[in-house]
């Protein structure tokens, strides 16, 4: 285990004996994991095993009972989800986290607002939307539609774009479910996204119950079973049926 | 660019001016238009408040009660503090809603309970204070302010005007108004997307409690005196004029503009059937089932597409 781990160097996102607990129930018990720099590790585990509570601490959605966190090998307490955006880390959360009165430009924009003196600069803004969109190769025919009129593959690339395409290139970018309600096609764009996002040297957090999607994406697979993590493999080294048995704990 | 609320607002309220400009003989008359200024002003203030906060997802209940503290204060406090009792009236206001914004924002209490609460305890330090007897303001600027108007045109219009612009601006415009409306929209997103929501509800409900707080200073000084009974019952008309204007009582949605057109559309309305001599009951009637019906309305076209 411990020579797969070295096999690329120093980690970029380090997660060590992370404790959450909510009221008297343990969602992560000691939990640790290391992200390394252009890889794309997925997350894996039944309902309840913590994958999400995993993910939203190492995006400051929650903060951990105990445990600690290094980023670019520098200890950090992400007390809010803007702090670990202004260092980097980037979510596209299951729900997607959508403001669904409101239009795609301000969407997309939300909490990163083109600004001068907290006056908008909407016209900015605006184009900027349309060239994001391009990059996505949606089919949003306006910009000023509201997003919970747009489909479902639509709300996908708003809140993937908003993540991938606005304030900077992120380090991180951790994706909860993102192929999840999509169709065949829609599904075959996101992981070719995250396929690119690898290239461009933005390491992925992936979680996702669709194992044909981790296989054909990821790098490594950690595996999380009641808030614990169980086991370790790189993709090229295992198969879909040895993750079920690690995820499920017994041999079927 | 105007909303398709906002337009419908609008188009109602010229339509019945016209109307009442047609079939009304006094309603034209200088008198009655600036008398009925100065009452839609001192609503539509406070509305402008409101609408931030309904934006928001939240309610304040107690515009009304904090209007007739800040009046009644100012009265009390002219003597003694002269001017500054301006100050002092409107910074009582900020300091309600201020106190709103904490208990809804770090508690998370429902602020429809914390706003009925500092509804009656701010309308309760006003009996105390009082004992319920009008407090008299003789001169000074407060008078001024409420009575007074520049070419016939009150200055409290101007206020309303001030206020107005500076709300379409602030929700339109800003990066503040933004996030009202994202955390109107979706609250843990907006946390998630990295906005500071204690904050912005802290402030949103501060600035509800200040505009409260400055048209009870105006209305002081329209009626030449604090009145302990002032504003009982404006909060419902302040939301019901939120609300024609199309503000989304579910918060995310909500325009200033609409806001003001609403305020006015009530004012005339209620001016309009006193014109003809109906009784009060009645208006009472007539405003409750514009309200049900203008949003009925909005709904159903909401559901067309």
């Amino acid at each position: 285990m411990e020579g797969l781990l070295m096999k690329k160097n120093t980690p970029l996102l380090e997660v060590k004996n992370i404790v959450k607990r909510f009221g008297g129930v343990y969602a992560l018990r000691g939990a640790s994991l290391k992200l390394f720099p252009q890889e794309v590790l997925a997350l894996l585990g039944d309902n309840g095993a913590g994958k999400s509570t995993m993910i939203k601490i190492i995006s400051g959605y929650l903060q951990p009972d105990e445990g600690e966190i290094f980023f670019e090998g520098k200890k950090v307490v992400f007390s809010s989800p803007a702090h670990a955006r202004s260092m980097g880390i980037e979510t596209v959360y299951q729900d997607l986290a959508l403001f669904g009165v409101l239009d795609v430009t301000t969407n997309l924009f939300m909490g990163r607002e083109r600004h001068r003196l907290g006056v908008l600069q909407k016209k900015a803004m605006e184009k900027e939307t349309l060239s994001i969109l391009n990059k996505l190769k949606t089919t949003i025919k306006s910009i000023h539609q509201k997003v919970k009129f747009l489909s479902g593959g639509q709300q996908h690339a708003v809140a993937i774009g908003r993540s991938v395409y606005v304030g900077g290139t992120p380090k991180v970018i951790i994706m909860d479910e993102p192929t999840a309600g999509l169709g065949v096609e829609e599904s075959q764009k996101v992981l070719e996204l995250i396929k690119q996002l690898k290239e461009k040297d933005i390491s992925v957090i992936l979680i996702s119950h669709n194992l044909e999607h981790v296989f054909c994406v990821a790098d490594r697979i950690v595996v999380l079973r009641s808030g614990e993590v169980v086991g370790e493999r790189l993709v090229s080294e295992t198969n879909q049926s040895e993750v079920v048995h690690m995820m499920m704990g017994v041999n079927c | 660019m105007l909303s398709r609320t906002e337009v419908n607002v609008i188009l109602f309220f010229v339509i019945l001016f016209v109307a009442l400009g047609i079939f009304s003989p006094n309603f034209l008359d200088l008198f009655n238009l600036v008398n009925l200024t100065r009452q839609i002003s001192l609503y539509a203030i406070i509305a402008v408040g409101e609408t931030l906060v309904m934006t928001l997802g939240g309610i304040d209940l107690s515009v009304g009660s904090v209007l007739a503290l800040a009046g009644v204060l100012s009265a009390i406090f002219r003597l003694s503090l002269g001017n500054l009792a301006i100050v002092m009236a409107i910074g009582v206001g900020v300091a309600c809603g201020l106190a709103n914004g904490f208990l809804v924002s770090k508690l998370r209490i429902n602020p429809f309970i914390v706003t009925l609460g500092m509804l009656n305890i701010a309308r309760g330090i006003v009996l105390v204070i009082t004992k319920g007897f009008p407090i008299p303001i003789y001169e000074g600027s407060i008078i001024t302010l409420g009575q007074g108007s520049f070419f016939s045109v009150p200055y409290l219009f101007l206020f309303m005007l001030g206020v107005g612009i500076l709300g379409i601006f602030l929700l339109g415009r800003t990066t503040y108004g933004n996030y009202v409306k994202a955390i109107g929209s979706n609250e843990s997103a907006a946390w998630a997307m990295g906005i500071d929501v204690q904050r912005i509800k802290i402030t949103t409900y501060t600035i509800s409690g200040l505009l409260s707080g400055l048209a009870g200073v105006l209305l002081a000084g329209r009626l030449s005196a604090g009145q302990a009974n002032a504003g009982i019952g404006w909060e419902l008309d302040v939301i019901a004029a939120v609300i024609i204007g199309g503000t989304s009582l579910a918060g995310g949605e909500g325009s200033v503009l609409g806001t003001l057109f609403g305020a006015a559309l009530l004012g005339i309305i209620r001016n309009g059937l006193v014109l003809f001599g109906v009784s009060m009951y009645w208006q009472t009637i007539v405003i409750g089932l514009i309200l049900v019906g203008g949003v009925a309305l909005g709904t159903l076209r909401e559901l067309r597409g």
